[in-house]
């Protein structure tokens, strides 16, 4: 059910398949779905910017007009393609996404529902309800919501999961059958765990995914997350395109991808295609589809699971093998048999995905984070980049959807190339309004374990122990952001003195003639001595001691400000500026305060008094925006207040509960 | 009074010392060498205003003396001061000894530089008699009044003062009739007062504390964080205003496209016409970088107000805050936005104002309180100013609060509505409520008014707004309405004063 639909009748039929037991469900959902969807195909779709230049037949006709079941960037995607092949859209769409990017895009729209997903992209009456009224002869489920197969799980008890999973042999990992996305997901060692396990992962799928079945597979630890894109028709043939390497994940949920992967040799490739398109092709499965495995650090690999549909992480496929997949999707659902060959299938080059979202990577490496994007603008003016996405400035990041923001795709001829891309296409991202993890995944692919190739699914927190603590900075780099902080910081004061028309003004402007800026900057509580002084846009500046020369436009209204440091070209953001010398740097990927003030402001600064902090012992608050789903206190049971209750929405840093 | 003579001590003995190293200067004078010494001293007390220790406790209670606010305030060596040598003349209660008198007494004033531009401005001295006003104090504060107004300069005075000099009487009185509009006081009369007079048990910081006169009263602007927080700001907020009334609204470089299209505004109004939204966003997408200096932003919130620029030129924005009441006018957002409009139109400062008004807030409390008077006053504002004045309708402007808002009927140059605007006597439920009361088909004809009149048509039919505009045009229209309003003239004929319903 997940790949492509062709024809109402189908989305129908596969709505009422799925009675199997639970023991055969968890050791092949995937090949018992696929049975079961042999008429049905998959599609992907691709993008911008020539990177894949996947040729299109006019004279292959396909479908006339194809309903996209889906919203946000993937939504986008497949009407891109569809457009490119001549095929007519059709956007289902919420109530609040009436405005959104993948509506505009279509040709055509319907709103399926209110805001809450179970209500509207998984509202099954309203979407065909949709289908008739548009006459779309197919349906295209994208990932998520749809594309997850709703029949392959069957409801079961606590017990019975015990039972399948020693029957599995510990770990193993509980899943929302519904999902994806890391939602839902927990790891047990044991059978309490399980059962707990079992308890939250369903409560959680209910809630995010309108679906609380599971399924439990064993868990590798340590491994490797490679999977290998397949592609089959329905004439019996496949393909294996590859793979893509994802091992870079939290809470379960991929974060940094690439294809092809640094770790594979070609003889294990060749070994695990050959293997994915064997169950391809044992079940008959006519789509795109990703057979996923878990491998060892000896090469072992184990069959995962195969998911019937497009992943998310498609387009690094598409940028190495030219490949467009969703048109080819849309290819083999009409019918038609596959234009290649698997000697045609090449590895070109290297590709980066990162998914950019909005969550703060300071917390857990990532809580969602929500807001409308004040300012957008995307780094696609820089070579070898593509950026999917299904929002715009003046988009909302709400709490009823994914925060995915985009994926952010480079692509080089080698990693080494693919990866600087990568630094260069986040330092040159603005997203403002909503938190975001770009800061996180600059030091990932900078990352000298990642570089090595040296990573598994555990890498964040291998490397970050602690948490995620931002960017470190060097002696040189730190230096540099002292610099360009000080030289901005003369450049807004220099500007402020700069009028129109002064000339002619009644009382003659006297300019201040200061030849050397005296500054002290106050960064990470360390206090450094500053002096600035300029030639034009050529500022000289002595930090702690050392010279450096700095040089840039110094346009104070663009969110991105192109600075040479001494010979280092660096792209910084300067996220706010304010009066009081406070200012907000974006470098390197993170985002540093730093106040400057003049060296007699700073002086008299030492008699001012500091503010309270707030005393954060007694209070508990939201960490993050949300519903609060249950309050098991009430005032006198250990805590004073409560100023929330079951239900409410609460944002992040409202203050829930007060101790006593 | 032992620290006043230590002090004095201290500065005799730097004044020896210096004069120690000006002996060859001094052989050249032709002035007696008691005269410099004396002069020399005098400078140097005066420099100590109340001397090392009481400055030192003004530094335990987190504040700057006068002359240290100054330096910060004004361009670095550009300060000239006057009157550095006044001395007060009270001679009652022992105040005529001589530990008793400081140089310059309770307050610094000159003149000095804001990025280059002439301002005057006093400041007053906490350590020497809790910055208490004096008969010199005022002759001096006034002083420098008068230079501005003759070279047509601003004043800032920085109040740090305890009141009235008690030991002075009548003569400090009438000192504090002279400069009692340039001065804010946090409370009329302190808590002892109070409570021997009402019995209200009420703190310092209760009565009269920044909170209090930021959130309640109306009574302050802006609080900041301290004094340097608050001086750097003070100068940001002087680049925003002309020197006189006789000059025009400053044009500063601006490196903001003015042709910029601004698409995040598009999709900002909710398509639930009951939605709040933030105005404050709207305001910077528009403005020139994103720089909007709010005033009075915790007072009064349902009203937006504070100064911008438009291509580099300084506007004043005027704005309902959905997020706050819906928008609605009430006693204090009127007079909050009149004082501002007012504020404008006087120092020749362009208003653009944004209108999202469901009308003005029922009840009681606001017909008693007399939001008739007060309402009166905001539109009696927006009639008299005569500077462009340039309105944005977003989307709601119903009734008497729609004319209010700078509408086309009080003299709008350029009126604006967006295609979610709706321009009517009052929303569709209640109108419906009114027309239809009892009725039964009241969703039908509910439906028929939104279509007829919660949309901008017809305000646009009878000229009453100007354009229907894509809001991602926004910023470009009113940055060439501006360039064009530049040489609005408006003659009035002569009055003493225009009567504005206070």
């Amino acid at each position: 059910m997940a790949g492509l639909w062709v024809g109402a009748a189908s989305l129908i039929s596969a709505g009422r398949r799925g009675q199997r037991s639970p023991h055969q469900l968890m050791r092949s959902a995937a090949l018992w779905t696929l049975k079961h969807v042999s008429h049905c195909s998959r599609q992907h779709l691709i993008v911008s910017r020539n990177l894949c230049s996947a040729g299109y037949d006019s004279n292959e006709k396909t479908f006339d007009k194809i309903l996209v079941a889906n919203r946000g960037e993937i939504a986008c995607r497949v009407i891109k393609t569809c457009k490119k092949m001549g095929i007519k859209t059709v956007a289902i769409h919420s109530d609040v996404d009436a405005s959104s990017v993948h509506v505009k895009m279509a040709d055509e729209a319907v709103c399926v529902g209110p805001a809450p997903t179970s209500k509207s992209y998984l509202n099954m009456d309203a979407i065909m309800e949709a289908i008739k009224k548009t006459r779309a002869q197919a349906v295209h489920p994208g990932y998520g919501f749809l594309s997850e197969n709703k029949e392959f799980a069957k409801c079961l008890d606590a017990d019975e999961a015990v039972r399948i999973a020693r029957e599995i042999g510990y770990p193993v990992m509980i899943k929302a059958s519904a999902g994806g996305g890391g939602k839902g997901m927990r790891i047990a060692w044991d059978d309490e765990e399980t059962r707990d396990g079992f308890r939250f992962s369903s409560q959680e799928a209910a809630s995010s995914f309108g679906d609380d079945r599971l399924l439990i597979e064993k868990f590798i630890d340590n491994p490797r997350h490679i999977e290998i894109q397949v592609l089959g028709d329905k004439h019996g043939n496949a393909l294996w395109l590859n793979e893509r390497e994802c091992s870079i994940q939290r809470r379960n949920q991929k974060v940094v991808e690439e294809a092809p992967s640094i770790f594979l040799d070609s003889e294990t490739r060749r070994a695990m295609g050959e293997q994915a398109v064997a169950l391809a092709k044992a079940v008959q499965y006519s789509s795109a589809g990703t057979v996923e495995f878990l491998v060892d650090s000896k090469k072992n690999f184990y069959f995962l699971e195969m998911n019937t549909r497009l992943q998310v992480e498609h387009p690094v496929t598409e940028c190495i093998t030219g490949l467009d997949l969703v048109q080819e999707m849309i290819r083999v659902a009409k019918g038609y048999p596959l234009r290649h060959k698997q000697a045609d299938i090449p590895i070109n080059g290297w590709a980066v995905e990162c998914r950019v979202y909005a969550e703060d990577p300071y917390k857990s490496f990532g809580l969602p984070s929500i807001g409308r994007l004040s300012q957008y603008q995307e780094p696609i003016h820089l070579p070898g980049v593509r950026v999917d996405s299904g929002i715009q400035p003046g988009s909302d990041i709400s709490i009823y959807y994914d925060p995915m923001i985009s994926k952010l795709i480079t692509y080089g001829s080698d990693r080494t190339e693919a990866l600087k891309r990568m630094e260069d296409a986040l330092d040159n991202y603005v997203i403002r309004g909503v938190t975001h993890n770009i800061a996180l995944l600059r030091e990932v692919i900078i990352n000298s374990r990642f570089i090595k190739g040296d990573i598994n699914t555990k890498f964040l927190s291998d490397v970050y122990p602690d948490g995620f603590k931002g960017h470190k900075l060097t002696e040189d780099e730190r230096s540099q952001l002292l610099a360009m902080a000080a030289s901005l910081f003369v450049a807004s004061q220099l500007r402020a003195q700069h009028f129109q028309g002064h000339e002619n003004s009644r009382v003659p402007i006297v300019k201040p003639q200061v030849a050397n800026w005296e500054l002290s900057i106050k960064l990470n509580d360390e206090v450094h001595a500053v002096v600035a002084s300029n030639s034009g846009p050529a500022f000289s500046v002595e930090v702690d001691g050392s010279k450096l020369n700095v040089t840039s436009t110094w346009n104070l209204a663009s969110p991105l400000l192109s600075v040479n440091v001494d010979g280092t070209q660096r792209t910084i953001q300067c996220l706010s500026r304010e009066a009081g010398g406070s200012m907000s740097i974006q470098f390197l990927g993170t985002v540093y305060k730093v106040h400057v003030l003049t060296k007699l402001a700073a002086e008299l600064s030492e008699f001012m008094l500091e503010k309270v902090v707030e005393d954060t012992s007694s209070i508990l608050r939201s960490p993050m925006p949300g519903m609060v789903v249950a309050l098991s206190v009430k005032p006198g049971d250990m805590v004073k207040s409560v100023h929330c209750k079951a239900g409410d929405t609460v944002g992040e840093g409202d203050l829930l509960v007060e101790l006593q | 009074m032992a620290v006043a003579m230590r002090v004095a001590a201290a500065g005799a003995r730097l004044g020896v010392v210096v004069s120690g190293l000006r002996v060859a200067v001094r052989s050249l004078c032709s002035q007696p060498v008691s005269i410099n010494e004396r002069i020399e001293n005098k400078r140097r007390a005066a420099l100590l205003g109340g001397g090392q220790r009481r400055i030192e406790a003004q530094h335990k209670r987190g504040k700057l003396t006068a002359r240290e606010r100054i330096s910060l305030l004004l361009d670095p060596g550009s300060f000239v001061e006057s009157d550095m040598f006044v001395e007060h003349r009270c001679s009652d209660f022992g105040m005529a000894a001589d530990k008793n008198k400081f140089p310059g007494d309770s307050v610094v004033t000159g003149r000095g530089r804001i990025n280059g531009r002439l301002v005057y401005v006093f400041s007053q001295d906490f350590t020497v008699f809790g910055g208490s006003l004096s008969g010199a104090h005022a002759q001096k504060v006034c002083k420098i009044m008068d230079q501005a107004m003759t070279v047509g300069a601003p004043v800032i005075g920085l109040n740090d003062s305890g009141g009235a000099r008690i030991q002075e009487g009548v003569e400090s009185l009438a000192g504090y009739a002279d400069i009692f509009l340039d001065t804010s006081y946090l409370f009329i009369t302190g808590p002892d007062v109070v409570k021997s007079v009402t019995n209200e048990d009420v703190t310092q910081e209760e009565l009269g504390g920044a909170k209090t006169h930021t959130t309640m009263s109306g009574v302050a602007h802006r609080a900041f964080e301290n004094d340097i927080d608050a001086l750097c700001n003070l100068r940001e907020f002087f680049n925003y205003l002309p020197l006189s009334s006789q000059d025009p609204a400053p044009i500063r470089e601006c490196h903001d496209p003015s042709d910029r299209l601004v698409p995040e505004l598009d999709t900002i109004v909710p398509l639930e016409s009951t939605k709040a939204y933030n105005m404050v966003d709207i305001i910077h997408s528009v403005v020139d970088e994103r720089e909007f200096f709010e005033i009075m932003p915790n007072y009064a919130k349902n009203i937006i107000v504070g100064f911008a620029r438009m291509n580099g030129r300084t506007v004043g924005i005027v704005g309902n805050q959905p997020k706050v009441a819906s928008g609605c006018l009430d006693i204090n957002s009127s007079v909050k936005g009149a004082r501002f409009v007012r504020f404008c139109d006087a120092f020749n400062i362009p208003l653009i104002t944004f209108v999202d008004v469901p009308g003005f807030l029922p009840g009681t409390a606001q017909e008693y309180g007399g939001i008739i008077r007060h309402g009166a006053k905001l539109l009696y504002a927006f009639a008299e100013a005569t500077v462009p004045k340039v309105t944005v309708i977003t989307r709601k402007a119903y009734g008497g609060a729609y004319d209010v808002m700078s509408s086309k009927h009080l003299c709008g140059d350029s009126n604006y509505a967006w295609p979610t605007a709706e321009i009517a006597v009052m929303g569709a439920k209640g109108a419906m409520e009114i027309i239809f009361k009892g009725h039964e088909n009241v969703d039908a004809a509910q439906a028929e008014y939104i279509n007829k009149f919660a949309n901008p048509f017809p305000a646009a039919v009878r000229g009453f707004v100007d354009d229907i505009i894509q809001p991602s045009s926004t910023r470009v229209r009113i940055c060439r309405d501006l360039d064009v309003l530049a040489s609005k003239k408006v003659q009035r004929p002569w009055r003493k004063h225009a009567n504005i319903p206070l």
